[in-house]
């Protein structure tokens, strides 16, 4: 048995990842220190200004910043809610279909969107949701004015979260559809001796059985509170709906590349990563206490 | 009992027509796009195209697929994404092994968990990786494409938790007949490991296929680009001037049609492999979330 303590295997295996990981996760995070500078690309980060607080301190005073941080948690709180609301009903639905090979063609259907990348939907949706587009042909048939959905700040958030509950439902459904198929049948059975409907049988023992699934789901997603959703935004917004539209990580985006300003780009970048890091701490362990959930 | 009394059934009727026209909905925008880059540009520049072609026309395919920027583009995408997920397979497949171990067996594993789990919750953020992309040259680079996403410790617990599911007694008897950890593992646990090869497989190919950003952010000669960043800049931000093209270039670019079949071609790879892995990534995804 003396090969089952040899370790060195081990280390081995594991050098080409922890190389992975150092050179593109921990050593970004020592150029940390440029969000308490007034970093200058020609100076480097030996040579530029030390600011101290300076960085944070702008975060909370200029107007676009503080709006920036307000519309990324109003979208992605609003987002979180639908995407678990909407696939929990959805689930509770779908189970309900009895024919095997028609339930297995919806979820394939609906499956489908979450491995589309946002250039490819976006590019779909900047053509569907134009105000001479196929969806305003839509409604126009039933007397509703244009919608400038992409271009209208009232109009942005709400088509944002719409167009992601869409994207999405079905893909977070499948971890519903598991928590079902593992319910004991023999409950659904004892139930029907005792004469429920199945109104009462949905109400008594699926959604409760349920619910640990819930409560595993929405904390882990409590992690995503300062994560809106890049990828989208960015290939949905345009300078019109900056005011509502503009998130945490597109803001950094254009701050830093666009606009040069480094340090304070960087510094919301680690008021974004610490206050996540935060979350998720708080919600693995909501989750490992409530539901038994444990990553590792 | 409750399937045949009337209000069950009349439910039944509903749910069924509701559940349809949902999962429909989450393909009709694909199919009007389709449909858009079957018709003539006329028809389409009037907005006349709904969900069926109007005057069927290749035109905008023979367009794209002259177009060598576009050709050129895939094949960066194709290479990508072989050798990305090729790598990410390799490294994760190699990781999860250890870190599968239980402490008495591997002391130090609790370490180099620590190291993962950390490096998901925490990042220096968008600037200080730039930064980090140029101090090791690898702005401008093929490289860039492939070696960033390398490491995914979402992937790395999959794998490590469906090796957990493996019978230890294999494991023993493996090296009770003299194989090594690395023999053990490359013909006792790849063999088995193949579900969950493919789901990590599928959910790398996905990726690679899918990202655009980085080759927006760290490629600054628009002939480089991926197919997702080619995209990106042709369709979303219409930006021709960081094209660097000519001017027929651009016209053959800037049509609707044109759009919708490269939109198209985009999505079809995915479409293609999705139906085939399907029952693979819904067992990665319970495997990863639910557990006893």
């Amino acid at each position: 048995m003396r090969s089952l303590q040899r370790t060195w295997p081990f280390h081995i295996m594991l050098l080409p990842a922890i190389i992975f990981l150092i050179v593109f996760s921990y050593i970004p995070m020592g150029g940390i220190v440029m969000a308490f500078q007034n970093y200058k690309p020609w100076l480097g980060i030996t040579g530029s200004e030390w600011v101290g607080l300076d960085n944070f301190r702008f975060l909370f005073q200029r107007e676009d910043s503080l709006q920036v941080v307000w519309n990324t948690l109003i979208i992605a709180v609003l987002k979180m809610f639908f995407n678990l609301v909407v696939p929990f009903v959805f689930a509770i639905l779908l189970n309900e279909i009895r024919k095997v090979g028609l339930q297995r063609s919806i979820q394939t259907l609906v499956y489908l969107p979450h491995f589309l990348s946002w250039v490819i939907l976006g590019g779909i949706l900047i053509d569907l949701l134009a105000t001479d587009g196929f969806m305003n042909r839509i409604l126009g048939s039933f007397g509703i004015q244009p919608i400038f959905f992409l271009g209208d700040n009232n109009w942005f958030r709400f088509t944002v979260i719409v167009s992601d509950i869409w994207k999405e439902f079905g893909y977070n459904t499948i971890v519903f559809l598991a928590a079902l198929a593992g319910i004991n049948p023999s409950l659904y059975e004892a139930s029907e001796m005792d004469g429920a409907s199945r109104w009462r049988q949905t109400l008594h023992i699926t959604v409760p059985s349920l619910i640990p699934m819930v409560v595993v789901v929405g904390t882990l997603a409590l992690g995503n509170v300062l994560n809106a959703g890049f990828d989208q935004i960015f290939n949905l917004y345009n300078p019109l709906v900056y005011q509502k539209g503009d998130i945490i990580d597109t803001f950094v985006y254009r701050t830093a590349l666009i606009n040069g300003e480094m340090g304070f780009a960087t510094a919301i970048g680690l008021f974004k990563s610490v206050i996540s890091m935060i979350l998720i701490l708080i919600s693995y362990r909501l989750a490992y206490k409530w539901a038994g959930y444990r990553i590792f | 009992m409750y399937h045949k009394t009337t209000p069950y059934r009349i439910f039944n009727v509903f749910n069924i027509c509701l559940l349809v026209m949902l999962s429909i909905m989450c393909i009709v925008p694909l199919i009007h796009v389709l449909a858009v880059s079957f018709s003539a540009k006329s028809a389409a520049d009037a907005n006349l195209v709904g969900l069926w072609p109007v005057q069927f026309s290749l035109e905008a395919y023979k367009k794209t697929m002259n177009n060598p920027i576009f050709l050129h583009s895939i094949w960066i995408s194709v290479c990508r994404t072989v050798l990305g997920t090729g790598l990410t397979l390799l490294i994760t497949f190699l990781a999860a092994y250890p870190l599968s171990k239980e402490t008495s067996v591997f002391r130090s594993r609790n370490v180099y968990s620590w190291l993962f789990v950390f490096s998901m919750i925490f990042n220096g953020g968008l600037v200080p990786f730039y930064m980090v992309i140029q101090k090791i040259h690898l702005m401008d680079s093929f490289w860039v494409l492939v070696l960033p996403g390398a490491v995914n410790t979402f992937l790395v617990i999959l794998m490590l938790n469906f090796f957990r599911g493996i019978p230890k007694e294999m494991e023993e008897a493996a090296l009770i007949d003299g194989a090594g950890h690395f023999r053990t593992l490359f013909s006792i646990f790849l063999p088995i490991s193949m579900p969950s090869i493919a789901t990590i497989a599928l959910f790398s190919m996905v990726f690679h296929w899918n990202s655009w950003f980085d080759g927006l952010l760290y490629l600054s000669n628009a002939k480089d680009y991926p197919l997702a960043t080619f995209l990106q800049t042709v369709i979303i931000q219409k930006d021709m001037s960081s094209m660097s093209m000519s001017p027929k270039e651009m016209e053959l670019l800037s049509q609707t049609t044109v759009n919708a079949a490269q939109i198209f071609i985009g999505a079809a790879p995915i479409l293609i492999v999705y139906p085939f892995l399907q029952k693979y990534f819904v067992k990665g995804m319970t495997l990863g979330s639910v557990k006893e």
